[in-house]
């Protein structure tokens, strides 16, 4: 019971820093219907912030949070007006692979610099409590909590805030927007800085809670994320949410009960059943061809 | 600058008075088959230059098959890499464990078939969710299952595990990966010229549409993703065995990226383009090798610039004349002129 107990928190662990990954994903998918392919690796360069500022300048934790979302949106903001913004008129498949390329450049840029896995140092003071068999970390609450906050004031500012209501408008209809007095480029300018903001903040407690760090660390995570997007239903805020939970769930319990290397195999079969089942992931509506 | 573009139009009649010429493949086959084989019997040209010529082949094969799918079929496909592993695995498990040493070189082009086939099965096991599911769902199909694959070989000991297989002899030769190369690019552009081609172009363009012009998508959504798969199984094997080793970490998909940069560069549904854009790649890639590290932040950047200035990539939706048929020149030819005579006429 209690090992259960155990797993749950690891699954919620890794679930929250998927479903923080899987957000940046969504929201500029929804918004520019475009996919940021680029965005598991600002995760990674989010880590490197935290090991940058840790490191060499011996910030404590909220500082480097901060300073590393910072960093990462303003790098997102960036990518999106020098690389992407002159694309937004030319195929989609064109924008993706400008994205691919950017995800390259970032993981190749950063192994130029720095070839060696770096091993982040401990922020916070972590303490243990046993109940039992159970032990919990104050690590993992606090990656769990701050990362439910985080959700809370995205979940916030999209749905109560003004701004937030004109990104639902501009995924809901792009051509209308403007005429409204909507400036859509600033709109689009900070879905980016927040999407990848928070990718930098789950970058910051990746490298908390498995903190060796290298420059292809996001190729998977990211990858990994963006089906946590697609399975939510992609566009949809909360869908990322519970698919990266979801996505969370089924790897730590299949890494608990079977051999670990199963993991991926068990994890992505599950994923093409959902979608053979749901092909517009569980939160999407279905769009139906017109002719 | 009139100079240049005169010298440019001249060439580019002799090119087409080259190109048009009957016996231009006949002589084309011919010669580059004995350059091959001159190449790999004599070794004029040193083993470094072979293998590099090697690449660009196999890349050529993926390319054009992948472009099959991304390009005239317009879907989204990220798992060639899948692919691929398959058809490098059957093919040097064969050559490995099955075929007796003494008679590999013949029964090479055997092993090379039989991953091809193998990943054609594959291939057809990935179309059936292609009927339901599109665009980036689909895109996630094909991921998953590059990923599956990865796994499955990983987790199985006979094959090596994550260790990889090794124990290929070195059975790639110059003039097999021309046959290849040739055999697939001729197959993909007769398929795409074809009749049935059209029904490809058509799914592309609207599938609603092309299901109410009685084109039978389904069916040609599996023949495309058959094919497309079996080249890549193809280039899979000739990959196994010019490397002599290969691991599951190999068939990623950073390999995937790979394929999808070199056909997005050459530009999407053109035959042309993607030999342009797997030679250019992979020429550029070796070129650049000095470089070190850098030329990977290069190769992302001058790949971002292209698709900035030129989103279409380099031949993007138009091929050569070379690959055309006849009869569509001819149709391209009167309708310019209709479109021109509109144009005069109009006031």
């Amino acid at each position: 019971m209690a090992y259960i107990f155990q797993q749950i928190l690891n699954a919620l662990q890794l679930g929250s820093i998927y479903a923080l990954i899987a957000l940046g994903y969504t929201m500029v998918y929804g918004i520019l219907t475009m996919i940021n392919f680029a965005h598991g690796d600002l995760f990674m360069v989010g880590a490197f912030f935290c090991f940058l500022l840790a490191f060499y300048l011996h910030l404590s934790f909220i500082p480097t949070l901060l300073l590393s979302m910072l960093g990462v949106a303003f790098l997102g903001v960036i990518i999106e007006r020098l690389a992407y913004k002159p694309l937004r008129n030319a195929p989609r498949v064109s924008a993706i692979i400008t994205a691919l390329g950017v995800g390259l450049f970032l993981e190749n840029f950063t192994l130029a610099l720095s070839p060696y896995p770096k091993h982040i140092p401990p922020l916070l003071q972590n303490t243990t409590w046993t109940f039992g068999t159970l032990s919990i970390s104050s690590l993992q609450i606090i990656v769990i909590v701050l990362s439910l906050v985080l959700m809370l004031i995205l979940d916030f500012i999209v749905q109560h805030t003004k701004a937030g209501m004109a990104m639902r408008a501009i995924s809901w209809d792009k051509t209308i927007v403007p005429l409204m007095g909507v400036s859509v480029d600033k709109i689009i300018s900070l879905t980016f800085a927040i999407g990848t903001g928070l990718g930098g903040a789950a970058g910051v407690m990746y490298g908390l809670a498995y903190p060796v760090i290298d420059p292809y660390m996001g190729i998977m995570v990211g990858w990994k994320a963006f089906i946590c997007a697609v399975v939510g239903g992609i566009g949809n805020i909360r869908g990322a949410m519970i698919g990266g939970f979801i996505l969370g769930g089924v790897e730590i319990m299949v890494g608990a009960f079977f051999p670990s290397t199963y993991r991926d195999f068990v994890a992505f079969t599950l994923l093409l059943i959902l979608l053979i089942v749901r092909p517009y992931g569980i939160l999407g509506k279905p769009h139906p061809q017109k002719v | 600058m009139p100079k240049l573009s005169a010298a440019y139009y001249t060439l580019l009649t002799r090119w087409h008075a080259l190109t048009g010429c009957k016996y231009f493949w006949p002589v084309f086959m011919i010669a580059g088959l004995a350059f091959c084989m001159a190449a790999s019997t004599f070794e004029f040209l040193d083993l470094y230059l072979q293998l590099i010529l090697i690449y660009v082949g196999i890349n050529i094969i993926l390319t054009v098959s992948l472009n099959l799918i991304n390009g005239y079929m317009g879907e989204f496909s990220v798992g060639h890499a899948g692919f691929m592993a398959v058809g490098a695995y059957i093919a040097s498990l064969l050559t490995v464990h099955v075929f007796p040493p003494g008679a590999q070189n013949l029964l090479f082009p055997l092993a090379v078939l039989a991953g091809g086939t193998g990943a054609a099965l594959v291939g057809f096991l990935v179309a059936i969710p292609s009927f339901k599911t599109r665009g980036d769902y689909l895109a996630i199909v094909t991921l998953a299952f590059c990923m599956i694959v990865k796994s499955v070989l990983e987790n199985i000991d006979a094959v090596g595990g994550p260790r990889g297989l090794l124990g290929m002899e070195k059975l790639t030769t110059l003039p097999w990966v021309f046959f290849w190369t040739v055999l697939s690019v001729w197959v993909i552009r007769n398929l795409v010229y074809s009749n049935f081609g059209r029904g490809v172009l058509s799914i592309r363009e609207d599938e609603i549409a092309s299901d109410l012009m009685s084109v039978n998508t389904r069916q040609v959504k599996i023949i495309a993703f058959v094919v497309s798969s079996f080249f890549a199984g193809i280039a899979g094997g000739l990959f196994a065995h010019a490397l002599q080793f290969i691991n599951p970490r190999m068939f990623d998909i950073l390999k995937s990226t790979d394929i999808l940069i070199m056909v997005y560069l050459g530009g999407i549904a053109s035959i042309a383009g993607s030999i342009t854009g797997a030679v250019i790649y992979t020429i550029l890639l070796e070129i650049l090798r000095p470089l070190g590290i850098w030329r990977m932040v290069l190769m992302p950047l001058m790949l971002v610039l292209l698709m900035i200035y030129r989103p279409q990539g380099i031949m993007g939706m138009r091929d050569a004349r070379l690959f055309k048929p006849i009869r569509d020149l001819v149709t391209e030819k009167l309708w310019r002129k209709k479109k021109k005579e509109a144009a005069d006429a109009a006031p």
